[in-house]
């Protein structure tokens, strides 16, 4: 057994996403990401003398959505405290966070897995602000080694919602996992737009190892700055492989905060003067705390959606579609009720196929996506309902298609005016084999003798007289019967 | 001789404008005049041209405005929009905010003229102005005397008459002890009555902006102008009952209860004698006397020196001398230029108190003192609790002394804390309490303070009323007479 075999990773992560709300947490500010540095600000988040913080009802009410999604207890009470630390991204020199009670308390996160469900305790999710945006210059945009910084205020005050996870994870793959169906699900509910590269998505992850077995938690170790998802899996796959070797040399892990460097792939302590903080909770003295009236709890939790999640797994069991399928046909809202609406009128499998394969081929090239398409599941029910009854072949099925997306229509409509439906009429293809297998005597005889591949060289010679309107099938079967095979 | 300008009250020099018999520049021209010779060091900042202007405007304007043009001191504390404002600190030096704190923007839409700002202890720290980064404020009484403070330059200038009133911050006194060390009326409201936003805040569960005046009534006006929600302060409250202008005469059936451990040692003999002489007037107009016990009194002091310190720790954090105040010095690098914008920019007791409090919220510190005095608060606001269910309204000292002689204290801050033993357990429960003045002692005022549960402020303003007539003070200091 491998060294790697004889420990279990231990994971559990720390997700920050931006709140997709219109305005900053504590202020009126706008939220932009990409405009001209320090246009969206304003005393309060740049922390002027006598600036107060007011907090952002629809942050709470999306925290609170989140909370559902992830089945949390909404607390009846939740509170802010200001952690404190001097640096130049924060202009109060302190954040203001929830910290002893947040608005969303233990819950759980299914995510489905090809061979199953996994399951994630969700500690806790809490609000918070995030601070200003620093701006290295000089080479590499690094601190180390700027000729200065600068400081754009546009960013700080951001909504953020920190969810914290349970060390329920065994595996960098399951994290992932995790965490693209958690992303799929906030975004969804319009949660956050999740957008890993602007920074609306942040990942920390705790990782530990302990010989498989074990009970007890290893020594762990503090991801941080991984904002893709394959930064993520490598970082905790580099880490774990990393912790496992000092363990068999005989060594100890240590308590570290480690940055992510996605150009080496390698993982680097962040400065221990850095990491020295005593943050000085205090109880925000400037906000009340949030008391959400029940039942406008109670209603968000009861107008909530399908979850992506729950809807994967009605998919798989009522219309016996895979998790491929699934995963792919409920990536986003939109697309799941296109597929829905087709597969409520045609066999879904059939449904699943053409959405996930021509469908979205053709619309890739002319960039649209399904739901904004002429091609409507109405349809191409109508489509697939005459392929299925093979009044039309695939490859005539893919041309309707074209000119579905292209003006719209009825599919029955453009196959007689194209002239696409198959040939129906028996004598006219028996005529046709029969002329056939005399004008190739040669390749007949071959048949007879037994080789099989001529059949295609017949159907082949059929569908180019019939420009493609023939049943191969049918066609195959006659020139059978007729050469007496 | 006719009465000069300076001596009107806000109220009568409103009633004058309204019948024509004077304009709001007169009036403004003649405090302007008065607060531009400022030998008690009262403001920090005069604007005159900017408030004759603004005087003008109302005078031409077709709608006068309730409080018709009246000049008023602003507490350096409050940020006014193009107007330095410093807090009293050097590290704030030539500030000029971007806005108008809400209380400001208030009397201001209400019609009074903003003449200048005020001087206060540094981030309103002190009890004697002595603290502030521009030099001490005198006591219009005797100029060798202290004020009082945070808000002296607030009390100052109204007993000095360059403002027939002027707006302060308390949050362990600052208004109520300079109020009653220079003779004249002021009123911390309830905790949330005002907006905070726009206050420079120093311990921002405590901060609270009130009205200083030399008659009751008018310290009602202005405080009626102020109440109120403000949606730029979440802590700020919705204010259903308005304010009214006092007009009692009597109390009858008032029970008033005075705290007997505010009435022992520690407090002068001669501030006892004058406070137990007010509480007689009050049985004269009706009222009922008993002595209640506030146990946990004598924890005050100890429980806001831990609250108020933490609180600033974070409050002050962000002052840097990079993004607004004083010119970043020259330094090395960034944590040095931090380390002397800092070290520079603040005073001894600033500095102690970020000290105080940093250490009072570290990590293995926290809850045996922040923790504990939040505990100790929590006894406190239920020792006025129960005393307001055997009394309407409580009555003891606002200062244990009367103003001493600058100097005196400085370096001694423990002695100097001791200013605001009767005032401070009143903040921690976030009751109201207003000070008038009831006699004097030494020659020098004393205040009397009485002190209500939340939101009694219209009742504490008609016992005050009541009592400023029977006790008849002569409010002009003697220098002025």
């Amino acid at each position: 057994m491998s060294a790697r075999q004889s420990y279990e990773p231990v994971i559990g992560v720390e997700i920050h996403v931006q709140l997709a709300t219109a305005t900053k947490m504590f202020c009126g500010c706008e939220l932009s990401f990409g405009d001209p540095a320090n246009t969206h600000t304003c005393p309060v988040c740049l922390g002027h003398p006598g600036a107060l913080p007011v907090t952002n009802a629809r942050a709470v009410e999306l925290a609170i959505l989140a909370g559902h999604a992830l089945g949390c207890t909404i607390a009846p009470r939740s509170t802010f405290h200001r952690k404190n630390y001097f640096y130049p991204d924060l202009p109060k020199a302190y954040q203001i966070s929830q910290y002893d009670e947040p608005v969303c308390l233990g819950g759980e996160f299914v995510a489905l897995t090809p061979g199953g469900e996994l399951r994630v305790g969700i500690t806790r999710a809490h609000l918070e602000e995030d601070a200003a945006k620093l701006v290295h210059a000089g080479p590499g945009g690094r601190r180390a080694g700027a000729e200065s910084s600068i400081v754009d205020f546009n960013r700080g005050g951001t909504p953020l919602l920190e969810i914290v996870t349970e060390p329920d994870l065994h595996s960098a793959e399951d994290a992932v996992t995790f965490f693209k169906q958690l992303r799929l699900t906030l975004r969804q509910l319009g949660v956050s737009d999740c957008n890993m590269e602007e920074g609306s998505m942040r990942a920390d992850a705790n990782v530990s190892v302990r010989p498989v077995g074990s009970q007890e938690l290893g020594v762990k170790t503090e991801l941080k700055n991984m904002n893709s998802f394959r930064f993520l899996e490598r970082a905790m796959e580099a880490e774990i492989d990393r912790q496992i070797a000092i363990l068999e040399g005989g060594g100890k892990v240590t308590q570290d905060t480690l940055h992510y460097d996605p150009d080496s792939g390698t993982l680097h302590p962040l400065r221990s003067k850095e990491e020295a903080h005593d943050y000085r909770y205090l109880p925000e003295p400037d906000l009340v705390p949030v008391v959400p009236d029940p039942a406008w709890v109670d209603r968000l939790r009861a107008a909530l959606p399908e979850l992506p999640v729950d809807r994967r797994r009605r998919w798989m069991a009522e219309l016996g579609i895979t998790f491929e399928d699934a995963e792919v046909l409920s990536e986003s809202a939109e697309l799941a009720t296109y597929f829905e609406d087709l597969a409520a009128r045609v066999d879904p499998k059939a449904a699943a196929n053409w959405v996930r394969g021509e469908l979205r081929a053709q619309l890739r090239e002319r960039d649209e996506e399904p739901w904004e398409s002429r091609a409507t599941p109405e349809r191409l029910a109508g489509l697939l309902e005459l392929l299925d009854a093979r009044t039309i072949n695939v490859p005539a099925a893919k041309e309707v298609l074209a000119e579905l997306i292209e003006r719209g229509g009825d599919a029955v409509a453009i196959v007689e005016a194209k002239g696409l439906g198959q040939i129906t009429d028996e004598s006219e293809l028996d005529e046709l084999v029969a002329r056939l297998i005399a004008d190739n005597p040669e390749q007949a005889q071959q048949l007879r003798d037994g080789k099989e591949k001529v059949l295609g060289f017949f159907v082949g010679q059929a569908m180019k007289a019939t420009e493609g309107r023939a049943d191969p099938k049918r066609v195959g079967e006659l020139v059978r019967d007729r050469a007496g095979v | 001789m006719t009465e000069p300008l300076w001596e009107l009250t806000a109220e009568r020099a409103i009633g004058l404008i309204g019948g024509g018999e004077l304009s709001a520049e007169e009036l403004t021209a003649a405090f302007a005049d008065r607060a531009g010779n400022d030998p008690w060091a009262a403001f920090l900042a005069i604007d005159r041209e900017g408030a004759l202007e603004r005087a003008r405007r109302i005078d031409a304007a077709t709608e006068r405005p309730p409080l018709a043009g009246v000049p008023i001191g602003i507490k350096d504390v409050l940020s006014t929009r193009d107007l330095v404002t410093t807090a009293g600190s050097r590290i704030l030096e030539g500030f000029r905010p971007v806005y108008t704190a809400t209380c400001v923007e208030r009397v201001e839409e209400a019609g009074a003229v903003v003449l200048g700002k005020t001087n206060m202890d540094e981030f309103a720290m002190g009890s004697s102005t002595e603290n502030s980064g521009y030099g001490p404020s005198r006591n219009p009484w005797d100029p060798d005397r202290v004020p009082g403070g945070s808000s002296g330059g607030s009390a100052a200038c109204v007993a000095a008459r360059q403002v027939p009133w002027s707006l302060g911050s308390d949050t362990g006194g600052s208004i109520r002890q300079p109020a009653a060390l220079c003779g004249i009326v002021g009123m911390k409201p309830t905790y949330g009555a005002v907006s905070r936003y726009g206050l420079i805040a120093f311990a921002s569960s405590l901060d609270q902006v009130g009205p200083l005046a030399r008659t009751v009534r008018d310290t009602a006006l202005l405080l009626s102008h102020i109440v109120g929600h403000d949606p730029m302060d979440s802590t700020s409250l919705e204010w259903r009952e308005p304010i009214v202008l006092p007009d009692a005469e009597r109390v009858d059936g008032l029970r008033v209860g005075y705290v007997e451990e505010l009435m022992g040692e520690g407090v002068q003999v001669g501030v006892r004698t004058s406070v137990r002489a007010a509480l007689d007037r009050i049985e004269d107009l009706g009222g009922t006397l008993t002595p209640v016990s506030l146990p946990n009194t004598e924890h005050g002091l100890a429980t806001y020196y831990l609250i108020a310190p933490a609180e600033c720790s974070a409050n002050l954090a962000r002052f840097d001398a990079i993004r607004f105040g004083a010119a970043p010095p020259e330094a090395g690098g960034l944590v040095e230029q931090y380390e002397r914008a800092r070290g520079e920019g603040f005073g001894r007791e600033v500095k102690r108190r970020i000290m105080l409090g940093t250490f009072a919220l570290s990590s293995g510190y926290y809850d045996a003192y922040y923790g504990q005095a939040q505990r100790v608060r929590t006894l406190i606001v239920r020792d006025f609790a129960r005393a307001f269910e055997q009394v309407d309204i409580l009555a003891s000292p606002t200062s244990p002394t009367v103003a001493f002689p600058l100097g005196e204290r400085t370096d001694d801050p423990y002695s100097m804390y001791l200013a605001d033993v009767c005032t401070i357990p009143v903040s921690l429960a976030g009751l109201p309490a207003i000070s008038i003045p009831c006699g004097l002692s030494e020659g020098l005022p004393v205040g009397l303070q009485l002190t209500g549960p939340a939101f009694s402020e219209n009742r504490l303003l008609d016992v005050a009323h009541a009592l400023e007539a029977a006790i008849g003070f002569d409010e002009r200091p003697e220098g002025l007479r």
